[in-house]
């Protein structure tokens, strides 16, 4: 299991209007198995930051490492989930669940075992030779999520993997990755710019300014859950009704919201 | 163009008139007299032609058999360009330094006609087999290529992201992201490839010595058997149509299976 660490962060992206900085002086730590969220206004570059985890880009300066070890190229020890699923439309489940770890080229006995794991823990099995587009939205997420799982990364990245769901989906979504969260703990990046999503997933949230985006504050979640006992309840309205949760919430929205203000939105 | 869509007996109908007028237009001008009899025969002159041909040989082979030895030239110089084009075009869509290399000799060459080809082609490959194959090849080689390219070029980058962020190594990309993602521009290229091919084979078989339906349409040329001509010049019609319609059916039921519209 791995950590994560942004270390001094700048990144410029050049355009034809001239160079555009999207982030400024990003430092953060993702402990192992630490659950992190990054919210922001959408344009703050949260995005960016997950993707030069994944190794998609690279800072302008600064380093990004994993475990210690800069990142220069992206690899199956850093999954990705993202948002619009990006499922191989002419893979069947298996396979396109399957691909990582041939890639790993781990055994064919092997795979089958982890592929037969990553179906029961995301309750695929009775897709399993399904194409994706015979699948619905969340169905497909599960699937790319599966593939993300079974390749056992050190890191998990996930950017925004529940904006493309419909509101019912998103809830049973966002209920089934603290399940598993709780019960396989991961080390994960988590974009989003749902607050309540952030708060009852996170054991911290990172919140950013609006572009150049720099990391304002982080809470720490996780204290608070706990003390509070949160994970008695199995339903996330039953959380999200907790004062507790009200709370941090209110806390999150009006840091949010003063970035907003400053631009006059 | 915004029109409600015709009935098939209307379509059918529609396309049975305009033949019929393309034909008595024909069959006016050559009977008229307005263009000499043995410059332009008329249309039933032709069609007897066609099924004489059907059995009696002329320079050497009735008609189907120079239809048989024209297409196996065909197949296999398209065959030969498919073999060549998809592959080249995917791995110049995905290693930039190969497209920097190729593109400007290839967007230069792609602009000869085949027919251009002939005399080097006869040099090099001679005029049995090799030399009519390498100009049907120089017609059915640049879309095979260039939809194979651009079919790897616009894969969705996201796909892209996803396999490399799977550690997938260039060939596995290549042969599992790349190629069935560029699947259905590369059949599209086929289906043009396909026809410019069959365009080519006349030319192709300018420098035949033995058969094929060019061969027999220059020998008939020589000759001024202006009805023979015309007979191959249908045939070679014909069977492109019939070329292409397979290749479309196909194409739709590849892409009914992929779940794009048809």
């Amino acid at each position: 299991m791995g950590s994560i660490r942004f270390d001094k962060i700048e990144k410029v992206f050049a355009t034809p209007g001239g160079d555009v900085k999207v982030l400024e002086d990003i430092n953060l730590e993702i402990g192992e198995k630490e659950f992190v969220a990054i919210v922001g206004p959408s344009g703050c570059g949260k995005t960016t930051c997950l993707r030069m985890v994944a190794g998609f880009e690279a800072p302008s300066s600064g380093v990004v490492s994993v475990s210690g070890r800069p990142i220069t190229a992206p690899g199956p020890d850093r999954a990705v989930v993202f948002q619009q699923f990006a499922l191989f439309p002419w893979k069947t489940v298996t396979q396109n669940i399957e691909l990582g770890l041939r890639n790993k080229k781990v055994a064919s006995g092997d795979r089958a075992r982890l592929i037969e794991g990553a179906l029961s823990l995301m309750n695929l099995e009775s897709h399993r030779d399904a194409f994706p587009h015979q699948l619905s939205g969340g169905m497909q997420q599960r699937v790319a999520i599966a593939r993300a799982y079974v390749l056992d990364p050190e890191v998990l990245l996930m950017d925004e993997p529940f904006g493309a769901l419909d509101a019912q989906t998103r809830v049973v979504m966002q209920e089934e990755l603290v399940r598993l969260a709780r019960v396989n703990p991961r080390t994960v990046l988590f974009i989003t710019h749902a607050v309540e999503e952030a708060v009852y997933l996170a054991d911290r949230v990172a919140i950013m300014t609006r572009r150049p985006g720099r990391i304002k504050e982080v809470l720490d979640v996780r204290s608070v859950r706990q003390s509070e006992g949160w994970d008695r309840f199995q339903r996330i309205e039953d959380v999200m009704d907790l004062p507790s949760f009200v709370h941090l919430r209110t806390q999150i929205w009006k840091s949010l919201r003063e970035e907003k203000g400053s631009q006059g939105v | 163009m915004d029109r409600a869509p015709l009935s098939l007996m209307q379509t059918v109908l529609w396309g049975l008139l305009g033949a019929a007028a393309f034909i008595g237009l024909w069959g006016f001008l050559s009977l008229s007299g307005i263009v000499p009899r043995q410059f332009l025969p008329a249309p039933w002159e032709v069609v007897q032609r066609f099924v004489q041909l059907l059995t009696e040989p002329f320079a050497g082979a009735t008609l189907p058999q120079h239809l048989a030895s024209s297409f196996q030239r065909y197949a296999s110089g398209v065959l030969l360009a498919a073999v060549i084009g998809v592959p080249l075009g995917l791995l110049m869509g995905w290693f930039r330094l190969l497209d920097d290399i190729v593109s400007p000799i290839f967007d230069g060459l792609r602009f000869i006609a085949p027919i251009a080809w002939v005399p080097f082609a006869a040099l090099w490959f001679g005029t049995g087999v090799g030399g009519p194959i390498m100009i049907i090849f120089a017609g059915a080689f640049p879309p095979c290529l260039i939809n194979a390219y651009r079919g790897a070029k616009f894969v969705e980058p996201r796909l892209i992201e996803a396999a490399r962020m799977l550690g997938t190594g260039h060939l596995r990309m290549i042969v599992e992201i790349l190629l069935p993602a560029a699947i259905p521009s590369i059949v599209a290229g086929l289906r043009v490839s396909a026809g410019l091919g069959w365009q080519s084979l006349v030319g192709a078989e300018l420098i035949v010595a033995a058969a094929g339906v060019g061969f027999m349409m220059v020998q008939a040329q020589g000759s001024v058997q202006t009805p023979t001509v015309m007979a191959g010049m249908i045939a070679i019609g014909l069977v492109g149509m019939l070329i292409d319609i397979l290749l479309q059916r196909g194409e739709a039921s590849m892409r009914r299976r992929r779940g794009l519209a048809a």
